[in-house]
């Protein structure tokens, strides 16, 4: 028999996209992909909120799951934007490249 | 036609032919500037003068010089004519005033005076005739008139000819304006005027240095006198408020100023500055040194203007200020005594004189110091006789100089003249008539004029016995050293060289008729001021003093009644003396310089360096260069350089050098300690800051790392709390 899926579950698939999505932020090179792993961060947040909302039976989650969606699409054509333009400017994407934040 | 309406015209008439001759008159005047070059009245003896360009050039040329030579002696004759008719219409007047002013010229802001009353600075350009000015208008045209009648000869083979007369018609304009002006500062300007026309024309050869020398001199020591006239006319304005001359006079006459006999007050102030004034005009010690060395000036001008005419304006001047210095007896004793003085200097110097036209500038000198004497004296109607006398008989002599000069190709030295009475036998007798006339000879102009003088001084209550004693020696001095010019330059044997002699000519009609008219004046001019003395002539013979009574206040009663039966004899004596004195000194140049030259010769050796000291003018103008020149003028430059150099600019050049200093202090102080704090700090900073350095990778990611490591540790803690 199934075990029915808990909220605990969820927090656990919620835990590991959010491992997930800070080692690909920490680890990976290319900034597509850091854009891609910070949507795994937000989706994780989602989740969780998700999971709570449904949980505690309130709407409150669910309706800032929604907020993080709409923010996530914003940052990620904020993002996109910031790369193309660096794109032009140093026709490379990969974040080691991009050091001008250094002293 | 009413002359004394247009009066104002009298001026224009030399103003219109000296504006045209000045704006037009190169078109008209045929000869190029550059023949200005020779000396005055030579001949052409070779050849002639090449007259510019050509032939038709020339004809164009000598009719328009025909239309200069009748145009600007004609204004001044239309300006005779106006003169005498108005003079006429004057007599009729019962006040022999009169007064028209044209429109206000100077029209100043309010203000008070020293006595607190409510005034303005204001001045006409308004005219006034009175006997005063009428004698002197009709001197100065009709004297004007006959000198450029003479011009015309005298100056025809001259360069310049139409500047020569442009100047002469604007002089004539200015000496108008100076004696017809109804107010002192009018009178300035016409005062300021002949002195620049005299400049002009004493410089008329330019490019002679010493003509443009002695233009400059003319100049710049009568500013010195002019200085005096106008902080005297200032000062004349603050006291009484108005400058014209009968508004001074009413307020002279008032009885508001008391006579200064003690002591110098206010009106005393202001009569030397006027006085001063004269002096520098008037050619008077101190200031008469420019006269001399003016006749570098075409012999004309010497005439009119150095002689007749504009020397003068100094005695008219003070005449013309009689009331005030009738109230300062202490500085018409001053005018008087330097009269005296001046009169006596100059005449000695002339004595010995070789340049025929420097005896006759001395002479000139010594008679306006006769006038100055009478002035000082109170004869103020006398001064006036003897100016009007003295234009006939000097500008006579003068314009006979010219005549000789012109007779010997330009020689103006005696010692190279003699022997020329029968070839230039109308220019001999005229300066024979004025000769004797400026000698004192009984019956001519000189003679009436001179002896009043001496008389009013020896009978002057106030007593100026010395005053007269000088005037009675320099009487003698006049008739030697004029009979000695006579005798040197026409009698004895030629001393010239026989090229010069061959070509002695008689000047033409043009040059002698004036000649004669003036000799004529000089012989009867005098017969209308003869002495109260000879009471056996009517009072017509008396007539100048008649007319000029009104004026200036002759005290006709007064002194008449002063002279006490007893006083006649002594007149008579006093008149025999001064001839006696005057025929001694011709017989004394008769014997020195006609008969015995030889003994002339003696006595200038024996006099050995008083004759040099004479010859050399006192050595004046040695010391005035001395003194003023090279003194104050030079050294004081000098000091004043050596001021500019040592305290102005050293100051400038100390106050730089601490500048410099300091701020160089400043910039160590800056270098060293402000920007040495600020960098220590800025070192200081850099070298803490520099292990925290090493953490800025400037990558993201590690950023990223810590972040999450951050994030990481507060999580953890909270675990194991």
């Amino acid at each position: 028999m199934l075990h029915p899926v808990t909220t605990t579950h969820y927090l656990v698939l919620s835990a590991a996209l959010l491992a997930i999505g800070t080692i690909g932020v920490l680890a990976r090179r290319n900034i597509i992909i850091i854009l891609m792993a910070i949507e795994l961060i937000l989706n994780a947040v989602n989740i969780n909120l998700i999971a709570f909302s449904h949980h505690l039976g309130q709407l409150q989650g669910q309706v800032f799951a929604i907020f993080v969606i709409t923010v996530a699409v914003a940052e990620a054509a904020v993002g996109l934007g910031i790369l193309i333009a660096l794109f032009r400017n140093k026709e490379t994407v990969q974040a080691d490249e991009i050091d001008l934040l250094k002293w | 036609m009413n002359f004394l309406e247009l009066i104002w015209l009298i001026p224009l008439f030399p103003l219109a032919g000296a504006l045209l001759m000045l704006l037009v008159g190169k078109k008209l005047d045929p000869q190029p500037p550059s023949e200005v070059a020779v000396a005055p009245g030579v001949q052409p003896l070779v050849g002639g003068r090449a007259h510019g360009g050509s032939d038709g050039h020339a004809a164009h040329g000598a009719r328009t010089k025909v239309l200069i030579s009748l145009l600007c002696p004609g204004t001044v004759l239309l300006s005779l004519i106006f003169a005498v008719g108005a003079v006429a219409q004057l007599g009729g007047l019962p006040e022999r005033i009169y007064q028209v002013v044209k429109f206000t010229w100077v029209a100043g802001l309010p203000f008070f005076t020293a006595g607190g009353t409510a005034a303005r600075f204001t001045a006409d350009w308004g005219f006034l005739l009175d006997p005063l000015s009428s004698v002197m208008i009709l001197v100065v045209t009709g004297v004007g008139f006959l000198i450029h009648v003479y011009s015309v000869g005298y100056m025809g083979h001259e360069g310049g000819y139409y500047r020569f007369f442009g100047y002469l018609n604007l002089f004539v304009f200015f000496m108008l304006m100076l004696v017809l002006a109804n107010n002192y500062l009018l009178m300035f300007v016409g005062w300021e005027g002949v002195g620049l026309c005299s400049y002009l024309l004493i410089g008329f050869y330019f490019h002679k240095k010493s003509a443009a020398d002695a233009g400059k001199k003319a100049f710049v020591v009568n500013r010195i006198g002019d200085a005096g006239f106008i902080l005297g006319m200032l000062l004349m304005f603050s006291v009484f408020g108005s400058v014209r001359f009968l508004d001074v006079n009413q307020a002279l006459s008032s009885g508001r100023f008391t006579a200064e006999t003690a002591g110098f007050g206010v009106l005393s102030a202001m009569a030397l500055l006027l006085f001063l004034g004269a002096t520098g005009k008037s050619a008077q010690f101190p200031l008469y040194t420019w006269l001399p060395d003016a006749m570098e000036g075409p012999t004309p001008v010497s005439a009119l203007i150095h002689a007749a005419t504009m020397v003068t304006a100094g005695v008219y001047m003070v005449a013309r200020s009689h009331l005030l210095f009738r109230l300062t007896p202490e500085t018409s004793a001053i005018v008087a005594g330097i009269g005296a003085f001046t009169a006596i200097l100059s005449a000695s110097i002339a004595l010995v004189q070789n340049d025929i036209k420097r005896v006759l500038a001395y002479s000139t000198v010594s008679q306006l110091g006769y006038m100055f004497m009478a002035c000082g004296v109170g004869a103020y109607w006398v001064a006036i006789f003897h100016l009007y006398t003295h234009a006939f008989f000097k500008a006579l002599l003068f314009l006979g100089s010219g005549s000789v000069i012109h007779a010997l190709g330009g020689e103006q030295d005696m010692r190279r003249m003699g022997g020329l009475k029968d070839r230039i036998p109308v220019t001999y007798w005229t300066m024979f008539v004025g000769a004797l006339a400026i000698a004192g000879i009984p019956g001519l102009a000189g003679f009436f004029s001179k002896d009043e003088i001496l008389w009013q001084i020896y009978s002057n209550p106030h007593g100026f016995k010395l005053v007269y004693v000088v005037a009675l020696v320099t009487a003698g001095m006049t008739a030697f050293y004029m009979w000695r010019l006579m005798f040197l330059t026409f009698h004895g044997a030629p001393r010239m060289d026989a090229h010069s002699w061959e070509h002695v000519h008689e000047s033409p009609r043009v040059m002698t008729i004036p000649l004669i008219a003036l000799a004529a004046g000089s012989a009867l001019a005098g017969w209308i001021g003869v002495p109260k003395l000879w009471s056996f002539l009517p009072e017509g013979f008396r007539t100048f003093e008649h007319w000029l009574a009104p004026a200036l206040s002759v005290e006709t009663a007064g002194h008449a009644a002063g002279e006490h039966a007893g006083e006649a004899s002594t007149e008579w004596l006093l008149m025999g003396l001064s001839v006696a004195v005057a025929l001694a000194g011709i017989a004394l140049a008769r014997e020195l310089y006609l008969k015995r030259l030889e003994r002339a010769e003696a006595l200038r050796a024996a006099a050995g360096p008083l004759y040099t000291t004479l010859l050399n003018k006192w050595y004046v103008d040695e010391i005035y260069d001395f003194l003023f020149v090279n003194g104050l003028g030079k050294g004081g430059g000098q000091a004043l350089a050596r001021f500019d150099n040592r305290i102005v600019d050293g100051g400038v050049n100390g106050a730089g050098w601490l500048t410099r200093l300091s701020s160089t202090l400043s910039i160590w102080w800056d270098t060293w300690i402000v920007d040495g704090a600020v960098r220590l700090t800025s070192f200081l900073v850099k070298l803490s800051s520099y292990p925290v350095r090493v953490l800025q990778t400037g990558s993201v990611q590690a950023y990223a790392l810590v972040i999450v490591l951050g994030a990481a540790t507060v999580f953890a803690w909270y675990l194991v709390r």
